[in-house]
């Protein structure tokens, strides 16, 4: 899957040398009159961050366009690799229950992921938060290409918003769980069984390490893209709205 | 949007005292089963979050609204209502444990000999679930307010 990101994105690159000399986005020119860079394929001079009610608002910020995408390959990444170990989470172990004579008896037992729901929520959100990186990742490198009207901007911070919900309840109720498997619950009779399923309970944490660590990227992710909403639709009207909040 | 405020505000408060009132015993087996709120970490974490969410809406009520510091009020927002979220969705897990136990991990459910106190639990997730929706409706309003993106373009 790694493989075929990287061919993608050097597609991507390859792609951009050769886009045609009319800018297709100047289509939204309703709000943002990008009139001067219009002549060659995505402006690529000046990284600075787009200034208060000048009209070169997507033009200048390549810049912060790569930090997103470099963040959102590493929250790719992380959350890829918690739904991977999570989900390949098992351990078989037999025990010595009774000795008959001189016969031991052995029970097998095994520790799966799929015995405890939250385990089972934790690899479901964190496998739709990877796909959602990945998707954003390729919208991200083919926007330069695809002209979006409309709503379609909006869409993409509203979705950060709601993914980084979801995995964030997800990796909090795991958390839990292992903290109760790892101590056990004395008041409620319930053992732990961190001593006998070691490794069960080591790779559960860095599933759960690494899916906090997205979490906490995709939050830096949706407060850029939020931020960055604010340039595409019309940061003069702030000034005229005031005393909104009650 | 302020009585959006106070609905997350009441919700909170009452998940509050609705966790740190429960508590029942048992006797089971000749041994007496007490089970309080404080036995388990994740429904102290629960109150822990919702003291914070309705502190935080508190001193929100209190301040006059400028426009200036909207946007620091939209993070905070943004961080009470994912604590929020974390916190129902970590409550229910454990609840769930509870209700019908684990038998691969050898766990009992417990709310058969403290269905009181099960119910109770299940009082303050609801309405830990309500002033969770309504923080993230005061978040969608917050960025309407302070970003204008809902607005049309002109």
């Amino acid at each position: 899957m790694l493989l075929s990101l990287c061919i993608y994105i050097i597609h991507a690159f390859v792609n951009e040398k050769s886009l045609p000399s009319q800018l297709h986005t100047i289509q939204q020119s309703s709000t943002i009159p990008l009139t001067t860079t219009a002549a060659t394929e995505m402006p690529s001079e000046g990284g600075e961050k787009p200034e208060v009610g000048q009209d070169q608002a997507p033009a200048a910020s390549t810049k912060v366009d790569w930090i997103i995408k470099v963040l959102r390959l590493l929250a790719f990444l992380l959350t890829l690799d918690a739904t991977l170990v999570m989900a390949l989470n098992k351990q078989t172990k037999t025990f010595t229950v009774a000795t008959i004579g001189t016969v031991p008896l052995r029970a097998t037992l095994s520790a799966k992921f799929q015995h405890t729901p939250a385990f089972v929520f934790f690899v479901v959100a964190n496998a739709n938060a990877a796909l959602h990186n990945l998707l954003m990742l390729a919208v991200g490198f083919a926007g330069s290409k695809l002209s979006f009207k409309g709503l379609a901007p909006l869409a993409v911070p509203v979705l950060d918003l709601v993914n980084v919900a979801i995995v964030s309840g997800g990796a909090s109720a795991a958390v839990f769980m292992g903290q109760l498997g790892r101590n056990g619950n004395s008041h409620a009779r319930w053992n732990k069984i961190c001593d006998k399923f070691e490794s069960f309970c080591d790779r559960g944490g860095a599933a759960m390490i690494s899916s906090l660590v997205g979490v906490l990227l995709m939050i830096i992710i949706c407060a850029i893209s939020i931020i960055r909403l604010r340039n595409h639709y019309g940061y003069n009207k702030l000034a005229l709205n005031s005393s909104v909040l009650p | 949007m302020l009585l959006l405020r106070l609905i997350a505000l009441g919700a909170s408060v009452c998940a509050i005292v609705v966790m740190v009132t429960s508590h029942d015993s048992a006797q089971v087996f000749g041994m007496s089963i007490s089970a309080k709120y404080s036995n388990i970490p994740t429904f102290k974490y629960f109150v822990l979050v919702n003291a914070i969410a309705s502190g935080y809406t508190l001193i929100l009520l209190f301040i006059p609204s400028k426009n200036s510091c909207g946007h620091m009020i939209l993070v905070l927002d943004l961080v009470v209502a994912l604590l929020l979220d974390s916190s129902i969705s970590a409550c229910v897990a454990i609840g769930l444990v509870g209700k019908k136990g684990n038998t691969h991990a050898g766990w009992l459910p417990i709310c058969g000999q403290v269905p009181k106190f099960c119910d109770h639990v299940t009082g303050a997730i609801a309405a830990g679930f309500i002033a969770a929706i309504a923080y993230f409706l005061v978040v969608l309003y917050s960025l309407h307010s302070v970003m204008n993106l809902f607005a049309p373009r002109a």
